[in-house]
């Protein structure tokens, strides 16, 4: 679950992180009343759950309360890389001298949270990354231990900190662990970290992600949650413990586990067709939730047949031949479905099935070119 | 020979008493492992199964029965303190089938191990199996046959595809070993392969692997200048989409995404053949035969 940039600033200022004075608005009106509250230039920055907001148009400057309001207009209701504009934050403009970055993730082949920084910090951290990899530093904290502060004045020199700031850095790296470590984070970042005019370090973005299992004891993040983050039918299937994602291609596959849910996918694509979603039922999945799984893969209105998948382990061929049957019968089916059921009880599951007369394939391979040549009209 | 379960298994399950828990013991003791406790907290001094002693921790299986090996059917909010309770009692190999433990957590349990002789595989994992003598896990015992092949992999039902395709050809396998899809797990594709190439009865090896992290890259790094069993791999989330992406770390943190593509590309270039799809798996493999 990702947290919007004005609520990850106010986690961080919570863990002592200075963050700007902003205020969130949905209409220009607002907008303009809280710019004129500030009585000085402000930035008007989109809340939407993606990164990359600034160079899309989604950040803007206004020197007074009408360009503001201005603003406003144009980014509320904007879309950007698919997510529609419905809040803006208003912070005051800062005097940035400087843009550093600075980040906490887990490393996973060090197994260790590790913060990194860089001087060249800003909208184009990634490229800086990728042509001069030098100018990122980065230490790992130990589980145990914890960021020690001299891993942060590592960072700090490594980045060329000015001196007087060093402790105030210090404070702030150790805060963003702190951050990280207590709300369950995959993901924890400040870019731009800056150097204002007044010589102080300022939290101008943040950027938080917290790790979906560790939801359970973190309900003060739960109730923070956007639900346009999902679409519809990938709330609807996080209801059922499904775990889907919805794509753009024509043929719905439903598998059971992640692994093989992927190379079903590949498979698909590899035989010329494209996969409209990812669908794992997970072990041991009942009918009725292979049921809702259908009704969530039929109701995207793209889809040109359905690939079933079904290796039996805890799950029960039989289980998800019922769940096919209930779904056959209550909802308005209007494409082919290929089946392939292997495993636990899969005569059962086949015979049960039998009489619905679906097309059913052999193999993995067989079963997917099927679903691609049923799609294009050419098997009924 | 096979590696990490046979004959010398002592198991004991922690949360036997479980939905999950109770059902796969009977299919273990079915399939022959050598169940010889569970655990559930508060259920001490009961009996499972007839014959099988229920204990309040693992410190009171270990004394009484000798076990070496636990298995964990907990919920994932109790997994972690489970391996650490297994791992202090003095079990050599944990074997977590949990899924959705918190990441943090283990972190944490990663770390503590390292303090340990406990080997952990998984979390989020089918478990292992060596045909005909220990099935410690979910592995579905019938599709696998005793042979020459040792299995590897991130994913539970792709083991599952594959296992069941090669003993459709004739071709059996030594272990599988599933490691688990999470960020952080005990035993690696590396360990695995190192056990393998030890192992006298191995004569090749297949890898599972799947897109994120760079565990399948290191394994390929072992394959180009230590191994000398064929390796067979395949990599699932070759389609995958990138996904939203929040914030710049992920891409910083290790240059590499961890794409299929980039995973394939490393076990190419080490020397390993790579299938474009399950079914190719099988073939690949008995090509190498002759
Ligand atoms: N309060 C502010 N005062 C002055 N300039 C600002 C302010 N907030 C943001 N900016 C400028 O806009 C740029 C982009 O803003 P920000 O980092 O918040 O959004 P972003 O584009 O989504 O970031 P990212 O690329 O990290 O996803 C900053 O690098 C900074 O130069
Ligand atoms: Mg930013």
């Amino acid at each position: 679950m990702n947290l919007h940039e004005y609520q990850s600033k106010r986690v961080f200022g919570r863990y002592g992180i200075p963050v700007p004075s902003g205020e969130v608005a949905t209409t220009p009106g607002e907008v303009r009343e809280i710019a004129i509250r500030f009585g000085r230039p402000v930035v008007v920055k989109s809340q939407v759950l993606v990164g990359g907001r600034g160079k899309a148009g989604g950040i803007k400057l206004a020197k007074n309360p009408d360009e503001a309001e201005q603003h406003a207009d144009d980014i509320l209701g904007m879309t950007i890389k698919g997510l529609t504009v419905k809040k803006v934050l208003v912070d005051p403009a800062a005097d940035i001298r400087k843009e550093i970055y600075l980040g906490a993730v887990l490393d996973r082949a060090s197994r260790r949270v590790t913060l990194m920084a860089s001087s060249e910090g800003g909208i184009d951290i990634e490229e800086v990354a990728a042509k001069t990899p030098d100018k990122i530093v980065k230490v790992a904290a130990h589980p145990f231990l914890g960021l020690k502060p001299h891993q942060a004045r590592i960072l700090a020199d490594g980045i060329g900190l000015p001196k007087d700031l060093t402790n105030d850095f210090i404070k702030i790296a150790q805060s963003l662990y702190q951050v990280f470590v207590s709300n369950d984070a995959s993901l924890a970042e400040i870019n731009p970290l800056v150097i204002t005019g007044e010589n102080k370090l300022l939290a101008l973005d943040g950027k938080i992600s917290v790790d979906d299992n560790a939801l359970y004891r973190h309900p003060e993040l739960v109730e923070m949650r956007d639900p346009d983050e999902e679409d519809a039918s990938e709330r609807e299937a996080r209801r059922y413990g499904l775990s889907y994602i919805h794509l753009d291609g024509e043929i719905g596959c439903m598998v059971n586990g992640a692994g093989l849910a992927m190379a079903t996918m590949d498979i698909v694509k590899l035989y010329g067709g494209e996969p409209a979603n990812f669908l794992d039922i997970g072990g041991g999945a009942q009918a009725d939730k292979v049921a809702a799984a259908l009704r969530i893969i039929l109701s995207d209105r793209r889809v040109k047949a359905v690939l079933i998948n079904i290796f039996g382990g805890i799950t029960r061929c039989d289980e998800v031949a019922r769940g096919v049957l209930e779904a056959i019968g209550t909802l308005d089916v209007r494409v082919p479905f290929v089946v392939r059921l292997v495993g636990t009880n899969e005569e059962e599951g086949r015979r049960i099935l039998a009489e619905a007369n679906l097309i059913t394939g052999v193999s993995l391979a067989d079963a997917a070119q099927k679903a691609v040549a049923a799609a294009k009209g050419e098997l009924q | 020979m096979s590696i990490l379960v046979g004959k010398h298994t002592r198991l004991v399950v922690q949360g036997i008493t479980g939905r999950e828990g109770a059902f796969h013991t009977k299919q273990m003791i079915d399939y022959g492992t050598p169940v010889v406790g569970g655990v559930t907290p508060g259920k001490g001094g009961e009996w499972a199964f007839g014959n099988v002693p229920v204990f309040d921790t693992v410190r009171d299986a270990v004394s009484a029965t000798g076990a070496n090996t636990s298995i964990i059917f907990v919920p994932a909010r109790f997994a972690a303190d489970a391996i650490i309770e297994a791992a202090d009692a003095g079990i050599d190999l944990v074997v977590c089938i949990t899924e959705g433990i918190p990441v943090m957590d283990m972190v944490l349990v990663r770390a503590f191990l390292d303090s340990t002789h406990t080997r952990l595989i998984g979390p989020n994992c089918p478990g292992l199996i060596t045909p005909d003598e220990a099935k410690v896990g979910i592995i579905p015992g019938h599709i696998m046959t005793k042979g020459n092949v040792g299995l590897v992999s991130r994913s539970g039902t792709l083991t599952y595809e594959v296992v069941y395709a090669l003993t459709a050809r004739g071709i059996g396998q030594t272990t599988a070993v599933g490691i688990g899809g999470d960020p952080i797990n005990g035993t690696s594709f590396l360990d695995v392969l190192q056990m393998f190439e030890q192992d006298p009865e191995t004569e090749q090896v297949i890898l599972i692997g799947e897109i994120g992290g760079t565990d399948e890259q290191m394994a390929a790094e072992y394959i180009a200048n230590k191994m000398t069993k064929p390796v067979t791999g395949f990599i699932a989330g070759q389609t995958a989409p990138p996904g939203r992406r929040m914030g710049h770390a992920g891409a910083i943190i290790s240059g590499g995404e961890g794409t299929a593509a980039e995973k394939i590309a490393a076990l190419i270039q080490a020397g390993a053949k790579v299938a474009r799809h399950p079914d190719e798996i099988a073939d690949l493999v008995a090509s190498n035969l002759h």
